[in-house]
């Protein structure tokens, strides 16, 4: 049985934890950001003709136009340049979001450099088995 | 109370779940959901958005360490994923179609199994007299650990492939039908399954309930589950709490972790056979 010796010259592990550091933190800090704005400027961005008080703020109400936060990248990115504090805190929510996607994204690249082909493949299928999801969500709504 | 109030309390239940799931493997969403939905009236929707930000923030905050300090297998997590991610997008179809109150109950009672097995581990330090398996060879589903608390390299390898991969593709269908993380399936898989050393079971399926939760979390985002007044500060406090609870795993001996597993497996058993009975957490 053939045993493939890791690469020393590439260090697998270490190369995608740093990724996913970069990821949290990143996120982490757009979070804080919203937050921060949400309670200095005493706004959402997103004024849905109500109070500002918690039980209005956490009502489910699924079709409510105008919306009390988005729900399209496309939103959140518009909102965000426009310092919506509901808005930056999303963007750093969908980063959050996206960093599993990306680990398994880099670790294909990292088995495939390491020559593994067998786990490239199952990687791979992981991958596609991810964006299957997202696709398949969508078609659902 | 203020949203001010709100969002701290959230924190800082948030940091409990977040140090409880980077130390056992397990989502969070556990403690979160409950402490949502009955102590903060939150609407089960949002709670839902808010665990499923929970997980990732779990997963990806101890992700960092563990990978690092290489007690997370990635070959045992990533062939073990493709059961977990069909058993959830299976899971997410069937949400629909068979009756969530009998699953409820079959889980429960696997559960308390678990538990079970889990209970006549309890002494069990590493695992012993691991037996041959051809398949885990094969996949080369084996590695080494350094153990801060034994203050000694482990190495192990897996056994019971088939099981172990059956049971993944259970805890993705469990994800999926029920929105959770299902961290405690997937440990259960690779602890009595798969004969792993508890602190690599913890560890890997740290890593792969980040990736199964990303599976719903787009679905959720987009459906307006997630609200950022209640995101936030979860995802904050858990990723201050995992990062605090991978140091903290370190000096843990896997017997302590047992210790905490039982009492977590009765407690989540007896909420999904409470469940199979009819009773919810609205």
């Amino acid at each position: 049985m053939m045993f493939r010796r890791r690469p020393r010259a590439f260090d697998h592990e270490l190369f995608i934890g740093t990724w996913l550091w970069i990821g949290v933190v990143v996120s982490a800090v757009l979070i804080a950001a919203g937050l921060v704005l949400f309670f200095v400027q005493h706004r959402t961005g997103y004024p849905a003709g109500r109070p500002l008080d918690l039980a209005s703020l956490l009502r489910y109400e699924p079709n409510l136009t105008p919306a009390l936060f988005p729900t399209t990248l496309r939103a959140v990115v518009a909102g965000t340049l426009q310092l919506r504090p509901y808005a930056v805190i999303e963007l750093g929510l969908l980063l959050l979001i996206g960093t599993p996607v990306m680990r398994v994204a880099f670790s294909i690249v990292a088995f495939a450099l390491e020559r593994d082909r067998q786990y490239t493949l199952y990687t791979t299928i992981v991958l596609a088995i991810l964006l299957l999801s997202f696709f398949l969500g969508r078609v659902g709504e | 109370m203020t949203p001010g109030v709100f969002v701290l309390l959230t924190f800082l239940a948030s940091v409990g779940a977040g140090l409880l799931g980077a130390l056992l493997g397990l989502g969070g969403g556990i403690i979160i959901i409950p402490a949502l939905t009955l102590f903060l009236g939150m609407d089960i929707h949002y709670a839902m958005g808010a665990s499923i930000v929970s997980v990732i923030a779990t997963s990806s905050g101890a992700a960092a360490a563990y990978v690092r300090d290489r007690i997370t297998n990635l070959r045992i997590g990533m062939f073990l994923q493709m059961a977990t991610t069909t058993g959830a997008i299976m899971g997410a179809f069937l949400n629909g179609l068979v009756s969530p109150r009998l699953l409820y109950a079959i889980f429960g009672v696997m559960l308390a199994f678990s538990a079970v097995g889990m209970f006549q581990k309890r002494k069990e330090e590493l695992p012993q007299a691991v037996p041959d398996s051809r398949a885990a060879a094969r996949l080369r589903l084996e590695g080494e650990y350094y153990d801060g608390v034994l203050r000694q390299r482990v190495k192990y390898r897996a056994t019971g492939v088939g099981g172990g991969f059956a049971m993944m593709y259970v805890a993705g269908l469990v994800s999926g039908l029920l929105g959770i993380g299902s961290g405690l399936f997937k440990v259960i898989a690779m602890d009595l399954f798969m004969q792993l050393p508890l602190k690599v079971s913890t560890a890997t399926s740290n890593f792969m309930i980040g990736v199964t939760a990303a599976a719903s979390a787009g679905v959720y985002f987009a459906q307006g589950y997630i609200n950022p007044l209640a995101a936030a500060p979860v995802a904050l406090g858990v990723l201050l709490g995992a990062l605090w609870g991978t140091r903290v795993m370190t000096g843990t001996r896997s017997t302590t972790l047992r210790k905490i597993f039982i009492p977590l497996i009765l407690y989540v058993a007896v909420e999904m056979l409470l469940k199979g009975l009819g009773w919810s957490w609205r």
